[in-house]
């Protein structure tokens, strides 16, 4: 009972701060717009794939960059919380570690969600003025691609978490923007197909968890409906699922170990 | 039984020893000070036994459990006020306590009262609903304060818990420690470089100095233990051989380029001291203070400087600036 007044107690914060920042909230509907719009719209003049515009293509590769962006960078906030000792007022409370991580992956991934679902608006939007079209989101295709959705981000702000716990000074973001969360987005196949690889590439996008989701989120919300290939591996959504599951369980053993090393 | 109990603790940095083997007992409802210079060892002690950091060495027990084998249940037996302020910015006073409550699974309505109580005692009812950010260094160690006075721990410690504050919060924040010590027979553990705080509430104190224990006592006890009062010399050049043959004179020392003398019933003497040792400037008599008593057993005074890196005083220079 104690355990989850605590994991509660995390999570409160995490969404109040969340809402209460409106630079992060801001950027977090500016971002997406800006690739679906620009990059989209420019790239989408001159290519499109598997039956779709450009834009359209792009969009679950749009949520899942929402998604991999707010995660990781969830994270690494850690080092800040440690920064002002808020991580000391925490880890001397009667919680376990394991609680404590709990509760900031629930904080974490409510954050990216809410970010999600003003996306989807946006999608919807964008969706009925034509911009893109082809791309279906009824209610049953936005409630799988969420359930994929929370389960990616699950995993992914466990990565942050771990990186975060283990880091010192917030000086270290900028690698892992470099290093870890652009090339998870290149390499996931979000912006192009991934069919005729050079052989060089292929194993770096099929050993990359976010190609997974990225592909059954982008068949759920355009391959099954329009009955073509839209350039991704295309493998069945459920399989998807459970690489996205089996790599959100890796992580999250991951990270509990990692809460249980941290120190200040 | 002690309640806390330390054996040979010991925290080794790269280059230095912080706690040096430090055997201590604390008992059960007593106010207990460490008392000593910045860069003694005292938060250090004190973040081992509250379980962020682990000893290099030795360990400790704390309410019969072991502060590196049981951290979890340690941490169910206490409390902490950190000397560095820990409360979200972003978050209103009133929630970062409401947070505390939870995370110490304080039933709600019992929260919501030592929410009104704690609020009450620091003067911040009215500010509650204001984002942290907004409080002033002096507001942030009192919202500091309040969260760890909250949820009545069996065992409180409280790392430097006026530092910064005004001399009539002081005051109030002295009573309700010592009111929590003997209602509810609350352990507190007090670091401190102020003598005046640790001379008001501890029944005993250690005194620190480069991670070791100096001396340890009641503060009365102490004090007595210098063998009654000083008398502070300064002068060019004094006579001490005529001092050395005077018999009632039980110690001479010299403090910080004067001299000290130790003695019973020091007015009455003076007249044939100030005699026979010469030429002087100025001459001072007093009882003794903790001060003192560190001088006496370190021979260095214990006003050294201010205490640098405290955010709390720097906080509070930049609150009066603006």
């Amino acid at each position: 009972m104690s355990e989850l007044k605590g994991i509660y107690a995390l999570w409160y914060r995490e969404t109040k701060v969340f809402l209460r920042e409106r630079s992060r909230v801001i950027s977090s509907i500016i971002n997406p717009l800006l690739w679906l719009l620009i990059i989209g719209g420019g790239l989408g003049s001159a290519v499109s794939f598997g039956g779709v515009n450009y834009q359209t293509f792009i969009y679950p590769g749009v949520l899942i960059q929402t998604a991999l962006f707010s995660s990781v960078f969830f994270g690494v906030y850690i080092v800040w919380d440690k920064k002002v000792d808020f991580m000391k007022e925490v880890l001397v409370a009667p919680m376990r570690r394991t609680s404590i991580f709990v509760g900031k992956i629930l904080g974490g991934s409510t954050d990216t969600l809410l970010q999600i679902l003003i996306l989807f608006a946006i999608g919807f939007i964008l969706t009925f003025v034509g911009v893109m079209p082809g791309l279906h989101l009824t209610v049953s295709s936005i409630a799988i691609s969420l359930a994929f959705l929370l389960m990616t981000t699950i995993g992914l702000v466990s990565i942050g978490l771990i990186l975060g716990s283990q880091m010192e000074s917030p000086e270290g973001f900028q690698l892992i923007i470099s290093f870890l969360v652009f090339p998870l987005f290149f390499l996931s196949g979000s912006l192009f197909p991934i069919t005729n690889l050079p052989n060089w590439l292929a194993p770096f996008i099929f050993m990359n968890p976010v190609t997974y989701a990225v592909d059954g989120i982008r068949t759920i919300l355009i391959g099954e409906q329009e009955k073509v290939i839209v350039g991704a591996i295309q493998l069945s959504p459920m399989l998807d699922f459970m690489i996205v599951t089996l790599f959100s369980i890796i992580m999250i053993g991951i990270g509990t170990y990692a809460f249980k090393k941290m120190k200040l | 039984m002690p309640i806390i109990e330390t054996k040979k603790l010991t925290k080794k940095f790269e280059k230095m020893i912080a706690v040096d083997t430090l055997n201590l007992q604390i008992n059960e409802g007593e106010i207990f000070g460490l008392l000593g210079p910045n860069g003694a060892g005292k938060t250090t002690t004190l973040l081992m036994l509250v379980t962020l950091k682990p000893p290099t060495s030795g360990t400790a027990t704390i309410n019969g459990f072991d502060i590196i084998k049981q951290p979890d249940k340690v941490r169910k037996s206490i409390g902490i006020v950190f000397q560095d302020p820990s409360s979200d910015e972003i978050l209103t006073g009133y929630e970062n306590l409401k947070l505390h409550g939870w995370l110490y699974d304080m039933p709600s309505d019992l929260r919501e009262e030592r929410i009104k109580e704690v609020l009450d005692l620091v003067e911040l009812t009215d500010r509650k609903d204001d984002r942290v950010k907004k409080y002033s260094g002096g507001m942030r160690r009192r919202l500091e304060l309040a969260r760890g006075l909250m949820h009545h721990p069996k065992i409180l410690f409280l790392d430097e818990p006026t530092l910064g504050l005004d001399p009539q919060s002081r005051e109030h924040i002295w009573k309700y420690i010592e009111r929590l010590a003997k209602e509810k027979n609350m352990t507190i553990i007090i670091t401190t470089h102020y003598m005046e705080e640790a001379d008001k509430l501890c029944d005993r104190l250690a005194i620190i100095d480069k991670g070791k224990i100096v001396v340890l006592g009641a503060p009365k006890q102490l004090k007595k233990d210098l063998g009654g009062d000083i008398i502070r010399l300064k002068a060019n050049a004094l006579d001490l051989d005529a001092l050395k043959k005077l018999s009632y004179i039980k110690d001479i020392s010299s403090c910080e380029g004067e001299v000290c003398l130790t003695l019973e019933d020091a007015s009455s003497h003076l007249q044939e001291i100030l005699n026979v040792v010469g030429k002087i400037e100025s001459v001072e008599i007093r009882s003794p203070t903790l001060d003192d008593v560190f001088l006496h057993y370190t021979g260095r005074a214990m006003r050294e400087g201010t205490p640098e890196g405290s955010w709390a005083e720097k906080m509070m220079h930049a609150s009066e600036k603006t």
